[in-house]
């Protein structure tokens, strides 16, 4: 029994104003944004010069600034992600073969939703329903670490550029691990259920999303998303604010600098048990690069912040025997440490 | 009576699935058993991809996310 609206056009056309008036009100408000947060810090009995002074108005300043492009991101995702499901991406992939299908995989890891929790259901779902294995890690290895999150906090926090450089490495890194892991032939390392487990794909009985539903899943996107991951962003600026108003502007460099060559694979080995939703991590990134850390070095350590963890490999090993965790870890964990090395070698200071 | 699966491995949004096909059922009247299918391999075999899924007397109805709670009363009453 669905109640459905007795005019869905008006329905429609209320929706699709009511959008573009809360779009209207959203480039109003980031329009006024730095005038709005400066008379507000200089409102506070705060000297604008000193240490405290530039940390309050640096959170003023980034908390609102953030929290509004993130919501703009996660619903726009949201819309588009209406238009893919993992099951009709597993049937997209099924029976691809390594090369295009890595990059398929890779790029549909992006725009198909996933969450961590379904890390399993979905691996054996795509194994079981012959997508090869090399495939199906491009997906699993892009999935977690190219998401709207950790893109748009970039784009917010760090600028386009790094966002955009982000994305292209992030799918360059899970197109190679997973053509690697296909050239290797390790489907005997699954665990054994998995491999004699042969799933009929079904189709969900459900109607094909109209645009309100599609609005409504942008909605829907920001007010889980956003509120989840809300006082990440605003407790990552607060520390973010606290380094920027006092820490000396070169701590980081000896350690984290162009010129100290193994502070990438230190990122790395440090981030790969580490996690942290991308909410949490890029303002710590922001704050690692504006104190003198090198832009590869901090983004090797958010990637493999993001792309492996403990507690997914802990959820993986149902599946996957240790030695092919280990393939998984280590190749992984190579493509990330190539991609921190060749962008401190390209983009200097 | 109607037999609702539950597809998840025990995430938060698989126990809110339930509770929330529980609810409706008890809101329309409509007798329900509630089963919860939490083995990877017995997911698997459903064919989905995506958790928590619903399974109502055999047939697969959804995968992935939260239902929207006007589904559920379209499933239930069907």
């Amino acid at each position: 029994m669905t109640l459905a609206s007795p005019h869905p056009d008006r329905a429609l056309a209320r929706k699709l104003a009511a959008t573009a008036g809360v779009l209207a009100a959203w480039v109003a408000l980031y329009a006024a944004l730095p005038a709005l947060s400066e008379t507000l810090a200089a409102s506070l009995p705060l000297d604008p010069k000193s240490g405290l002074g530039r940390a309050v108005a640096f959170f003023l300043y980034d908390t609102p600034k953030v929290l509004l492009l993130l919501t703009l991101v996660v619903f726009a995702m949201g819309v588009v992600r209406s238009f893919f499901s993992p099951e009709r991406t597993r049937a997209l992939l099924a029976g691809r073969r390594l090369g295009t299908g890595n990059v398929a995989a890779a790029a549909l890891g992006v725009l198909t939703p996933f969450c961590s929790c379904s890390a399993v259901p979905l691996f054996i779902g795509f194994v079981g329903a012959g997508v090869p294995l090399g495939v199906t890690f491009s997906f699993l290895i892009a999935a977690p670490m190219v998401n709207e999150v950790a893109l748009g906090l970039l784009w917010a926090l760090v600028g386009w550029k790094v966002a955009l450089t982000y994305l292209g490495f992030g799918l360059g890194v899970a197109i190679v691990a997973g053509l690697v892991i296909g050239r290797l032939n390790l489907e005997a390392w699954l665990e054994r259920w998995v491999r004699e487990l042969r799933t009929a794909p079904v189709g969900v009985a459900a109607a094909s999303p109209g645009l309100a539903d599609r609005i409504d899943a942008g909605t829907e996107a920001v007010r889980e998303i956003v509120g989840r991951v809300w006082i990440w962003v605003v407790a990552g600026i607060a520390l973010g604010a606290g380094i920027h108003g006092f820490a000396p502007a070169d701590l980081l460099a000896a350690a984290m600098g162009r010129d100290a060559w193994w502070s990438v694979p230190a990122a790395v080995v440090i981030g790969i048990p580490m996690y942290a939703n991308a909410a949490g991590i890029v303002p710590v990134v922001e704050a690692l690069l504006g104190k003198g850390a090198a832009l590869g070095t901090a983004l090797a350590f958010m990637m493999s912040v993001t792309a492996l963890s403990l507690p997914e490999l802990v959820i993986l090993r149902k599946v996957l025997t240790l030695r092919l965790i280990a393939v998984f870890v280590g190749v992984v964990g190579l493509g990330i440490l190539a991609v921190g090395f060749l962008f401190n070698a390209l983009f200097g200071p | 009576m109607k037999v609702v699966k539950v597809l998840g491995p025990g995430c938060k949004r698989c126990t809110a699935t339930a509770e929330m096909v529980q609810k409706e059922a008890e809101a329309l009247g409509v007798a329900v058993t509630i089963e919860k299918v939490t083995d990877y391999a017995a997911i698997a075999g459903y064919g989905i991809a995506a958790t928590p899924g619903v399974v109502i007397d055999g047939t697969v109805v959804h995968a992935g996310g939260l239902p929207k709670p006007d589904d559920v009363r379209r499933w239930l009453s069907a």
